[in-house]
């Protein structure tokens, strides 16, 4: 999920988080009519989020043409793309890595590259492997990476990367060897995780745009290696 | 809340699934769902989680990442009194326009992948990087960032990262609502025992109000 802080600021809240998570738990605890009962899994989404949207239309709650943007932005505009960017830039230029690793925001601000309020750029080495999950929901870098996949949502991940991570990796097809140290980082905060993997052989003479196309989202959450082009691939 | 959103540690939850060139969004009403959620006026990211977190156990678990949304969608007009109950039950406005929110625009749509230029949060931080800290053990009835797996365990500040705000329902006793945020490693073997990698450790973004000194 995009990051708390953001959203505060473009909505100019009038309530605050505290405020208004209290008062709602209170408002369960006491009001039976709104308990468990009448929670129930959706029979129907597409009707039911359609008669949502005419609701939040026909009570000025929402912009339709603002539901769009949202829609085409995080569909189209963001995606793992960002993020690739930022490390094929890291590995060609190590002043910019520098940068990277110590001031996330600034660095891919610099990129024109933007969205996130406070981010983490961790680096994999042949010593060191890493991992991103959120254990309590699904935080991810949007702006980054564009939206998490399914699998990085599922029960399965949010429960096991941290107690199994070289579990979960094989699964993935990694298996790093014992004396790899694996760090897993739990997206509890409004801090965002990104993972610097290592670049491949074979790249030495690969231009930014070559080696940034050889970067996928899974090595930017840590379930996976950039793999090098496969032999005559390019010039 | 100790729910069951907080799975962080639970086993047998089943194997990975990953799917072939996943789309973005497997439905329109996906898309849908997604857009609404985040449109909703006047709401913050830490009171949508709760709501999302209130699902009864044994539907949140069957429920799908943006059924949850949906259900916690209804909700949340509700309880911000946005809209009544029969309106989100027939899909129809009964008591007109819902005044004073402010609806998010086309134009701030953009803002949210820009650079982020609003000044940082201040706050004076009291611990360091490289000290030890005990997390809090604490069992908070609301909405807490504090996961259950790391409570009362031993770890060591990484890095000082960041300012924010506290995000729980209950902040009392928790200090400043502005606070620093570090990530603090764990060890593997200090939260899941002898059999965990001696090499491997977690680390959890964690707000100054979590910890104490060890």
């Amino acid at each position: 999920m995009t990051s708390t802080t953001r959203r505060d600021l473009l909505t100019g809240a009038l309530t605050t988080a505290a405020g208004v998570a209290a008062t709602a738990g209170q408002a369960r605890a006491e009001e039976p009519g709104h308990d468990h009962d009448h929670q129930a899994v959706p029979s129907d989404p597409a009707l039911r989020v359609r008669a949502l949207e005419s609701l939040m239309v026909a009570k000025g709650l929402v912009d339709r043409a603002a539901l769009d943007a949202l829609i085409d932005t995080y569909e189209h505009k963001v995606g793992p793309h960002n993020g690739a960017r930022a490390v094929a830039r890291a590995w060609l230029d190590p002043a910019f890595k520098q940068r990277l690793l110590t001031d996330c925001v600034a660095a891919i601000a610099e990129l024109g590259l933007g969205g996130e309020t406070a981010m983490i750029v961790v680096e994999n080495t042949s010593k060191v492997h890493n991992l991103v999950v959120c254990t309590l929901c699904s935080c991810y870098p949007w702006s980054t990476l564009g939206l998490p996949p399914v699998w990085y949502k599922s029960a399965a991940y949010r429960s096991r990367s941290v107690i199994d991570p070289r579990g979960v990796l094989r699964e993935f097809g990694l298996e790093p060897t014992e004396d790899v140290e694996v760090r897993v980082w739990d997206s509890t905060a409004d801090l965002r995780y990104l993972v610097l993997p290592e670049r491949p052989t074979g790249t030495e003479n690969m231009r930014e745009a070559e080696l940034a196309a050889l970067v996928t989202r899974d090595a930017m959450v840590g379930v996976a290696k950039v793999t090098p082009p496969r032999e005559g691939a390019h010039a | 809340m100790n729910g069951v959103h907080d799975m962080g540690g639970m086993q047998d939850m089943g194997p990975m699934r990953r799917e072939h060139d996943e789309p973005i969004f497997h439905a329109e009403w996906e898309r849908r769902t997604f857009a609404l959620f985040n449109a909703v006026p006047d709401v913050q990211w830490p009171y949508l989680r709760y709501q999302i977190e209130l699902i009864p156990p044994a539907d949140y678990l069957r429920m799908s990442y943006y059924e949850r949304w949906l259900t916690a969608l209804g909700e949340i007009l509700i309880k911000t009194g946005m809209a009544a109950p029969a309106e989100i039950e027939s899909g129809k406005a009964v008591g007109g326009a819902t005044k004073g929110h402010h609806v998010l625009t086309v134009a701030e749509v953009a803002t949210w992948i820009a650079s982020d230029t609003s000044p940082k949060l201040t706050a004076v931080a009291h611990f360091r990087a490289g000290q030890r800290v005990r997390a809090r053990d604490m069992n908070p009835i609301g909405h807490t960032r504090l996961p259950r797996y790391v409570r009362g365990k031993v770890g060591t500040i990484e890095r000082d990262a960041d300012v924010e705000e506290l995000q729980d329902s209950d902040i009392e006793g928790l200090g400043a609502k502005q606070q620093h945020v570090y990530t603090v490693r764990f060890a593997a073997r200090e939260l899941w025992g002898e059999r965990a990698s001696r090499h491997d450790s977690v680390y959890v973004a964690m707000w100054e109000g979590y910890l104490e000194s060890a």
